[in-house]
């Protein structure tokens, strides 16, 4: 069999050298999950008293009407959101291994992350702010 | 994408059968993967019956004694056959162990013998751990200090800091965790591994080294320490009782809280 690589085995396991990131992204994740077990709590208590329990529109709006609740719903799905996109970039650096095509994934998380996130919190604003 | 199913030319093939010795009263059957670069044939499982009362306790015992005397072409690693040179390591019953140290008599069954996984094999059950070994090379696995030591004595350690090398000194680099691991199975080439990382840990907690801030510098990155993702088979596996996951949190715990 030809020899496909005179690189020594040092040199394939120094590669490209540390980047000098990571622990920022690790962190990230542990703070935001930390953050959506309260955050998770509160609105599925409070989503059962007055939108399942309430059983009308109005009191569904009422429930969002108020800033505690929709603070706490904006910071959901920015904090979820957050959670959930810095998940997958882990998954598809674990399972994706062809370059050109890890890269379009990895912001094509980021990016739809982004635009759902803002449409969740511009529906929350529009109900709180009455429009 | 991560292959998931072997390619055609590594898949498995039933080999050659070796029944059991007359006259033999306590038999076992081994099926052991059989591969040779040299005659172009895929990888076979090869099975022997053997007699247990012609060989000793252990794994390592019934391969030496196939070896010996039913089929010289056997080729394995060993050397010290008491569990600290670490060569004998393989898949054996589903789990990375040292072959030395697992007694036949725990498996129940036929007992399955495979090279460790997920590695490129050099022949039959030995496994190719070149890139292990530069990954051991690249975290600089030895005292690195800039104070010169004392001229007439070794440099010292309180027994609390000689503590805390315990757990981490006895590990004997056979690689059962590494390659256990599905995390350094998918990214070989960029996760250094939990027997590579416990390592780094046990220089960057020794009190006698000085560079523990360029040692965690080098770890600092998405690949070499964080594909980590406490799926805990390296503890699991470990032969010698070893915990690299925990070795592993350490290190992720000093990463943060050397800047907060």
């Amino acid at each position: 069999m030809a020899i496909k690589s005179f690189r020594s085995p040092l040199g394939r396991a120094r590669g490209t050298g540390s980047t000098g990131q990571g622990t920022d992204h690790w962190w990230h994740q542990r703070l935001t999950s930390l953050a959506l077990i309260p955050l998770a709590l509160y609105l599925i208590g409070t989503f059962l008293a007055y939108v399942v329990w309430g059983r009308s529109y109005a009191s569904a709006r009422a429930w969002l009407h108020s800033p505690v609740t929709a603070a706490a719903v904006i910071l959901l799905i920015g904090v979820g959101f957050h959670h959930g996109a810095a998940g997958l970039q882990v998954i598809i650096e674990d399972y994706l291994h062809c370059e050109k095509l890890k890269i379009v994934a990895l912001i094509a998380v980021k990016f739809a992350a982004g635009f759902l996130a803002l449409i969740g919190i511009l529906a929350v604003l529009k109900i709180l702010l009455g429009a | 994408m991560v292959e998931l199913t072997l390619p055609p030319n590594s898949r498995v093939q039933p080999g050659v059968t070796h029944p059991a010795p007359e006259g033999a009263t306590r038999t076992k059957t081994f099926k052991i993967y059989r591969w040779s670069p040299d005659d172009g044939q895929n990888p076979r499982m090869d099975e022997y019956t053997i007699d247990l009362d012609k060989c000793g306790p252990m794994v390592l015992d019934a391969m030496i004694h196939i070896k010996n005397d039913i089929d010289s072409t056997l080729t394995f690693r060993r050397s010290c056959r008491e569990g600290i040179c670490g060569s004998c390591a393989a898949n054996i019953d589903g789990t990375n162990t040292l072959s030395c140290l697992k007694p036949i008599d725990e498996i129940k069954g036929d007992v399955k013998i495979y090279p460790l996984p997920h590695m490129k094999v050099v022949k039959d059950l030995v496994p190719d751990l070149t890139l292990a070994y530069a990954q051991l090379a690249s975290i600089k696995p030895w005292l690195q200090s800039q104070t010169p030591p004392p001229p007439d004595r070794e440099r010292l350690q309180s027994p609390e800091e000689r503590a805390k090398l315990d757990g981490l000194y006895e590990c004997i680099l056979c690689f059962c965790c590494s390659t256990s691991c599905p995390s350094y199975w998918w990214n070989t080439e960029r996760y250094l591994g939990p027997a590579v990382l416990l390592q780094a840990y046990r220089w960057i907690v020794d009190s006698r080294d000085e560079m523990t801030g360029e040692r965690l510098d080098n770890l600092e990155d998405p690949f070499r320490l964080y594909r980590c993702h406490t799926i805990m088979n390296c503890t699991r596996t470990c032969p010698k009782g070893l915990n690299p996951a925990k070795a592993i949190a350490e290190i992720k715990k000093m990463m943060v809280t050397r800047r907060v």
